[in-house]
């Protein structure tokens, strides 16, 4: 039996139209989730990301008001437009979420990031990683003979463009927190 | 959500009414106070506390299922049919996993559930213990909210909250843990009226400017079509009889989602019928070339849209939906308006009234005068047979045979559903039940006595397939036990239908797993149960067969066998748009790969 004539990427053996109709131009966005600090609230988040498929590019988590019962979630996540908009519909859906706010587009924010960074060297290597640091104002907080662990914050870019410099020097261990973000001014 | 869902009759003096009790009193306590007379339910181990509680009061009846996944069904049933909350009770690991199915149907259809499940104690969670299952981790993507309850004190307050999530806003299923230890515990019960106020206070409210510029979109209109959903029954019976004036008020065609049956009399004057996949021609082309869409409570599901692509090319388009993730997820729309859609519907018929508005009367019967042209493919049509029963013709003399009467309709999933809502005709809101989101084979059955248990005086029918059936027979005996005279209107074509039906449009006429093989005497089966069988192959038989089925005091299973290879039409098959519809007599066509026109 013949097949269907319908063009590439289209499926005549199913009811669902397997094209993709979205737009193309992702871009990256920065959201701020206000939550009930309880159990599986973290979970509620993550899964929806997981099980509707979007993706998430950086996300940290932390109480913000004790007595209020407070966290806040900072998201970077990918996507178009009317992605973005889905995704924020949908969080603002969960029943112990209180606000979701798009750094992005509704604020010009700060982002900043801590993360550790181990070099492991000896000789002009090491002195070149510790010259470097104190251009990108890291800190060293421990040290050995033979390796650093220094302590950076700031934009992840910049954090990114410090991880690359070490990395010919004797980077052998990175931890990152993730972004956290507040929009400027009030 | 209309008040009648969330309203219960709750104490007068309930910040007095202090009491201490055990979490399992507690339980029925808060149950009763929610207005709660029925629980579907099945016992267990880590829910015998409040089984005992159960059994030492009156006010509470008890449905003991024969399986979970049904007792979450006839929660639906009972739910969409009343307008009311489901309530089940189920127990901790295979109790809550076998309900898993029943909640992601609730969830996909929008249907209020609260479940509670047993859990093992709380010291115990963690280590896998007996009958022990991540309850709260399973079900959270199926169900609109789930608490795990860990502090005895904390019980009454959840409880209350559980009503309120699952019924407003957007209605859905939610699921209540509750360790054993905790069902055990003293603890204070906090009455409705004095729990915390929890922040979830979903937007009901239409913006007034959008009702205006809807009123004035009406005004203006000249080829418009209202497209309306499952939200118009959930908003209420009020809803609905303002859905109708309004249709009367614009004169403007209606159709319906499966979902939204019965929202808009099928009776009246402007009725399109059923539009989407297996929708009526004028539904979908008035769908496809219509100058103005006015969505209300739906949700641009893929089995209505066809092709995203060419979806209503030309058209403005309104979404009214309570739930803002709805709106401009499959389709862009011009005009969104987040609203409880009764409230909406109110609203604009209030500015309409009060402008004096008035549609533009020539445009609009030119665009009946179009629809009319359509209609006259009468896409519904069949093939009839003098030896053979057809399906069609089955529900036809079903339909002509309960005419008048207050019926309650059920559905299973396939074929005869799609028949169903072709051929049977609602009149009323909440008379039509059917697993529409998830498409749950199964469904009916349990659904059609959960329906007459909270109508016991009712005509309850079950249209179902044999396959789909078969998948929740064990409840025959929950029925012949509560005496519950539901109809099992079995269109038994030995098949899997809808699947046997696309592996011949779509799969070469590859046959794989879709025939029914040792099949029951379904007229024996019935008898073992108590219950009446009828078995009916000669369409000179039906109308007498079908009278003994509705005049019989009690349930019955009806094994009406039918022509074997029919399929379901009109059909828009695979990534199409809805000017593209597959009638019944493309079908050769189709199959032979020549060029659709």
């Amino acid at each position: 039996m013949a097949a269907l004539n319908i063009g590439t990427g289209a499926s005549s053996h199913s009811a669902y139209d397997l094209r993709d109709h979205h737009e193309t131009a992702e871009r990256s966005h920065t959201l701020a989730v206000i939550v009930d600090n309880e159990a599986g609230v973290l979970a509620r988040v993550i899964g929806l990301f997981s099980g509707r498929g979007y993706n998430i590019d950086s996300l940290t988590v932390a109480e913000i008001d004790h007595a209020g019962h407070r966290s806040r979630i900072t998201v970077v996540t990918r996507g178009t437009e009317a992605v973005i908009e889905q995704i924020r519909a949908q969080l603002s859906r969960i029943v112990p979420v209180h606000q979701v706010t798009d750094l992005t587009t509704e604020a010009v924010a700060v982002e900043r990031e801590l993360a550790l960074f181990k070099v492991q060297g000896k000789g002009d290597a090491r002195i070149e990683a510790l010259r470097l640091a104190e251009i990108f104002r890291a800190n060293v907080v421990d040290s050995t003979l033979e390796s650093f662990v220094f302590e950076i914050t700031g934009a992840p870019e910049k954090i990114d463009a410090f991880a690359d410099l070490m990395r010919p020097l004797g980077l052998i261990d990175v931890a990152r927190t993730g972004v956290a973000a507040l929009a400027r001014g009030v | 959500m209309s008040e009648q869902m969330t309203g219960a009759p709750v104490a007068q003096q309930d910040r007095m009414t202090q009491e201490t009790m055990t979490g399992a009193q507690i339980v029925v306590r808060a149950l009763k106070d929610h207005g709660v007379d029925t629980i579907f339910g099945y016992p267990g181990g880590a829910v015998l506390p409040i089984y005992d509680a159960i059994f030492q009061q009156n006010d509470i009846r008890h449905i003991l299922v024969r399986h979970e996944q049904a007792a979450v069904h006839m929660a639906e049933g009972y739910a969409r049919s009343t307008g009311k909350p489901g309530v089940v009770l189920v127990t901790s690991g295979p109790g809550a996993t076998n309900a898993v199915t029943g909640l992601t149907d609730a969830l996909m259809d929008s249907i209020p559930l609260v479940v509670f499940s047993g859990q093992v104690p709380t010291f115990m969670i963690g280590t896998d213990a007996f009958q022990e299952a991540d309850t709260v981790g399973i079900t959270r993507p199926c169900t609109k909210h789930n608490w795990l309850v860990k502090e005895p004190d904390a019980l009454a307050d959840t409880i209350h909250q559980a009503f309120t999530v699952a019924t407003s806003g957007r209605p859905g299923p939610v699921l209540i843990d509750l360790p054993k230890d905790v069902q055990f515990a003293t603890a204070t019960y906090v009455g409705p009226k004095a729990a915390k106020p929890g922040h979830y206070r979903p937007r009901t409210e239409p913006d007034p400017q959008a009702v205006e510029r809807l009123v004035e979109l009406i005004e203006r209109a000249e080829r418009p079509v209202f497209y309306t959903g499952g939200g118009v029954i959930n908003a209420g019976p009020e809803a609905a009889r303002q859905m109708t004036e309004l249709v009367e008020a614009t004169g403007f065609p209606i159709t319906s989602t499966l979902m939204g049956l019965g929202a808009y009399p099928a009776s009246g004057k402007n009725w399109l019928g059923m539009l989407g996949m297996h929708g009526l021609y004028e539904a979908n082309l008035a769908m496809h070339d219509c100058d103005l869409m006015i969505c209300l409570g739906a949700r641009f599901d893929d089995r209505i849209t066809g092709r995203v692509s060419d979806f209503s090319p030309g058209s403005v388009k309104v979404h009214v939906d309570i739930d803002p993730s709805s709106i401009n997820k499959i389709i862009r729309v011009d005009l969104p308006i987040v609203a409880d859609v009764g409230k909406l519907i109110a609203a604009a018929l209030d500015l309409w009234k009060a402008r004096g508005s008035k549609t533009n009367r020539a445009a609009i019967e030119g665009w009946w005068k179009q629809i009319e042209g359509w209609k006259k493919i009468n896409c519904l049509a069949y093939a009839g047979s003098e030896t053979t029963i057809k399906p069609q013709y089955a529900l036809e003399r079903l339909e002509a045979l309960t005419r008048g009467r207050d019926r309650y309709i059920t559905t299973e999933v396939g074929q005869h559903q799609m028949w169903a809502a072709q051929f049977l005709h609602f009149d009323k809101p909440n008379r039509w039940m059917t697993s529409g989101g998830l498409g749950t084979m199964g469904y009916g059955f349990p659904a059609s006595i959960g329906v007459q248990i909270a109508h016991p005086e009712a005509l309850v029918i079950n249209v179902a397939g044999e396959a789909s059936w078969q998948m929740n027979v064990q409840e025959m005996g929950t029925a012949t036990q509560f005496f519950a005279p539901v109809k099992q209107f079995i269109l038994n074509n030995e098949r899997l239908g809808m699947v046997r039906q696309w592996q011949e449009l779509l799969h070469g006429e590859r046959y794989s797993q879709s025939w029914s093989e040792s099949l029951p005497d379904f007229v024996k089966l019935a008898e073992a149960y108590g219950w009446k069988g009828i078995i009916c192959s000669d369409p000179k038989d039906l109308d007498d067969a079908i009278m003994e089925m509705i005049d019989y005091d009690g349930p019955v299973l009806f094994d009406c066998l039918v022509e074997k290879h029919e399929n379901c039409f009109p059909m828009i098959p695979s990534g199409k748009p809805h000017n593209e519809m597959l009638l019944a007599a493309d079908a050769e066509a189709f199959k032979s790969g020549a060029a659709l026109v």
